[in-house]
């Protein structure tokens, strides 16, 4: 069956920076100086083992990257021409199709994590005739249990299926983990493993494999429970909670990568012609960031996005579809709110380069009569590098976190994308309600502490490994 | 000094210019006013007649730069730019699309955000002070590995959440307090309680860790070995010695913030329902009043100057070494 691929902008977008990350990997590998640190990033136990919970994330944002449009079921509907095949309206992503049992399966409304029975009470018709209000048992969440209190058990054996599950393929990773120390050290497989659980490796492969464990685990109990149950409830439109905050990894992913990644060229090359070339050009690009920065940003970006809205309103036939619109206007968001934030690093670029300038290596290339062009590129830029990975992560976790509050002041993403900021903003309703519906704040909760956390302590780890002097950078 | 300070205001000339041009630029160029009232009327509504009204109206119905209708100089003046744009600068914001003057709103509103972020800056810098020195007092033990993680994991959660968790805990669960709203004289200080513990609380992790770094920082400087080897006890050597010197960088980090104050907190002011500018701003933002809007960018861009100004005196009054030229 033939899947027409669609790129959105910010698909666009995430696959140059994958492949741009690739390419400063092979670059970064052939450069002792930049090669050196992240040696040290790799020998940190706080920096793998936050690593190995940040890959699951971007493995799920980068499933959720590549979209797709399905073929109607029905080809026959109106072709003459019968020129190829015809496609459904909906975008959906790798992630979509994987996660499909989540998606599909809607409730009517409301209904607590793990719940049999819908959350509000409704008018069913009994067998007899008669009619009661009680509440109605789910569609789809327990509804393969004939007896609902048998819940407990269920849950117990799925949860123990899951467990298992995971710690098979946890085995088989570690096994092989194992072998390969063993082979590489020339002692046996349990010598090996011995070495392994002291920790004797200059790779904390027993962090590593600790945090893959938990992971994994943690995944396939989810993904048993989430097959009967809706684990973590559904929402006011009886989507499932648990899928919501699956999908809104990518909207936080791409906010906190996207926004630092298209502001770095102008950073860089205004920072470094502003440090290197001092005098007017200086002045200028001083008054440029220092107009920029007196702006408060949360206006800018609202007054930004408050133009977006009337364009967007005026122009509503410019766009195919919901998703392009909501991802148009998340691209938006980035890039406003990469305008706001590029002027810390411009700064920091151009302190560098000032200081760069009078370096010995750059007076004699200078004396040598090398261009000011090539100065920049060869022997500058390569030594700022350095400075332009901390703030790109030092940057992600805070973005992450002004994407909730700026989703939740409305001048953040589309109301209908998934994501953190638009679960939180939707459960202060649900909060007032009694009792209280609170699994859609809560998952929202979770999901981003445990990102922005693996963040923040990766991003320590990075700095520390890059300049210890930045520490105060924040 | 005098001579230092005027030459800094007159800088300050040129980045408001900025600011208004990039302001003037962002809702009257890239959107026409057309555009505007078409979204402010809705769809159903719009006919040409309705859209000259309400340009009238609200005085958005005159050419954006030059006026060739008019002689003189009114020619100039009688245009959006003059009227909504260049008057900003003697801090005249006309008025707000449901007509009310934004300049007696912000003097009215400006006090109940002040009422939280001032006891919001002054008790936190307090606690967050006082947090790090007790850390750094226990540098390099497990205390203080623990505390360092307990402040990460406090800074990786979303303000938001500091907000939900405060009102549900104090006001729901405990009735402690009320959820929201805002009185007039002394008895708003039961509505001021609650966001002013949340906003203390909220900002411990980053406030306390970067307090720590600093403390640390000077903890390993010569003049405090020398302190240790003539004797002094460890406490004496860090409230006197340490926290004297580190109180350079935090008094000027405070500096810059002082004049923001006055702007208030989005976020808090519009879950605690306080009538301050910060719930001023996003009532306008929800309103799409645009008049609103640009008066409160050029406020922050003045106040942010400010900011920057004061830094600098600042540092030649509690630092000896600097001097302003």
């Amino acid at each position: 069956m033939p899947l027409m691929p669609v790129i959105l902008w910010t698909d666009a977008l995430v696959f140059l920076l994958v492949i741009s990350a690739i390419g400063f990997g092979l670059y970064a590998a052939r450069h002792e100086h930049l090669r050196a640190p992240w040696r040290r990033v790799a020998r940190s136990r706080v920096g793998i083992g936050t690593l190995v919970v940040l890959s699951f994330y971007v493995l799920i944002g980068l499933l959720d990257t590549v979209h797709f449009r399905l073929p109607l079921a029905d080809q026959t509907a109106g072709t003459e021409t019968g020129a190829g095949t015809k496609f459904g309206p909906d975008v959906l992503s790798l992630f979509d199709a994987w996660a499909a049992p989540l998606r599909e399966r809607q409730e009517k409304t409301y209904s607590a994590p793990f719940a049999t029975h819908l959350f509000v009470k409704e008018a069913i018709t009994q067998p007899d005739g008669s009619v009661i209000r009680d509440y109605p048992r789910l569609n789809y969440g327990g509804r393969h249990l004939k007896d609902p209190t048998q819940r407990g058990w269920d849950i117990l054996r799925l949860t123990l299926r899951g467990l298992a599950e995971g710690l098979i393929v946890w085995g088989l990773i570690a096994a092989q983990v194992v072998w390969s120390t063993a082979r590489g050290q020339g002692i046996g497989f349990m010598a090996a493993r011995d070495v392994l659980l002291a920790g004797g490796t200059a790779f904390p492969w027993r962090t590593a494999l600790g945090t893959l464990a938990v992971m994994l685990v943690l995944g396939f109990v989810a993904g048993e429970l989430a097959l009967r149950y809706h684990i973590l409830g559904t929402d006011k439109v009886g989507e499932d909670v648990f899928f919501q905050a699956l999908k809104s990894i990518r909207t936080g992913l791409v906010i906190g990568t996207l926004t630092t990644l298209v502001m770095l060229p102008a950073a860089i090359l205004l920072g470094i012609m502003a440090g290197y070339f001092r005098g007017w050009v200086d002045d200028i690009i001083q008054y440029l960031y220092t107009t920029l920065n007196a702006i408060p940003g949360v206006l800018l970006i609202a007054a930004a996005i408050l133009m977006l809205q009337v364009y967007m309103s005026n122009n509503a036939d410019q766009f195919e579809s919901l998703v392009e619109r909501a991802d148009l206007r998340l691209l938006f968001l980035c890039l406003i709110l990469g305008v706001t934030s590029w002027t810390g690093l411009c700064r920091l670029l151009r302190g560098e380069a000032l200081k760069l300038r009078e370096a010995d290596y750059v007076r004699a290339s200078s004396a040598l009569g090398v261009g000011h062009f090539a100065i920049l590129g060869r022997h500058i830029l390569p030594n700022v590098l350095h400075i332009v990975m901390i703030t790109l992560v030092l940057d992600f976790s805070g973005l992450v976190l002004a994407e909730a509050v700026l989703s939740y002041v409305n001048i953040g993403v589309d109301p209908t994308m998934n994501s953190w900021g638009n679960m939180i903003n939707s459960a202060r309703l649900e909060l007032a309600r009694d009792p209280m519906v609170w699994w859609s704040l809560t998952a929202a909760f979770v999901f981003m502490f445990a990102l922005v956390l693996a963040a923040n302590l990766f991003a320590d780890v990075v700095r520390d490994a890059f300049d210890p002097r930045l520490r105060g950078v924040r | 000094m005098i001579a230092y300070i005027l030459r800094r205001l007159l800088y300050a000339v040129p980045i408001l210019i900025g600011v208004n041009l990039l302001t003037f630029t962002l809702f009257f160029v890239l959107n026409s006013p057309d555009q505007m009232a078409r979204m402010h009327l809705g769809e159903k509504r719009v006919t040409p007649e309705a859209i000259t009204n309400w340009k009238q109206e609200h005085g958005y119905d005159k050419p954006l730069l030059f006026n060739e209708a008019a002689s003189g100089l009114a020619r100039v003046t009688d245009t959006i730019f003059f009227e909504r744009s260049v008057r900003l600068f003697a801090f005249d914001f006309g008025s707000s699309d449901d007509g009310r003057d934004i300049g007696y709103d912000i003097s009215q509103r400006m006090w109940p955000s002040l009422a939280i972020a001032v006891p919001v800056l002054l008790v936190g810098l307090a606690l967050n002070i006082s947090l790090a020195l007790f850390i750094v007092f226990f540098r390099a033990t497990y205390l203080d590995i623990g505390a360092v993680v307990l402040l990460v994991a406090m800074l990786s959660i979303s303000g938001l959440f500091y907000i939900i968790g405060g009102q549900y805990l104090l006001s729901k669960v405990f009735h402690l307090v009320p959820i929201s709203g805002y009185d007039t004289g002394v008895e708003a200080w039961k509505f001021l309680v609650l966001p002013v513990i949340v906003g203390v609380i909220g900002g411990v992790g980053s406030g306390v860790r970067w307090y720590r770094t600093l403390f640390l920082e000077e903890v390993s400087k010569d003049y405090v070995r020398t302190a240790r080897a003539k004797g002094l006890t460890e406490r004496r050597v860090l409230f006197r010695h340490v926290l004297g010197n580190a109180l350079i960088p935090i008094l000027t980090g405070v500096v810059v913030v002082l004049p923001l104050l006055f702007m208030g907190s989005l976020i808090t002011e519009s879950f605690f329902g306080i009538p301050g500018l910060g719930s001023y701003t996003i009532d306008a933002i929800n309103n799409q009043d645009f008049a609103i809007v640009r008066a409160m960018v050029f406020l922050g861009a003045v106040l942010y100057i400010l900011g920057l100004i004061l830094t600098d005196i600042s540092y030649t009054l509690v630092d000896p070494r600097v001097r302003l030229q």
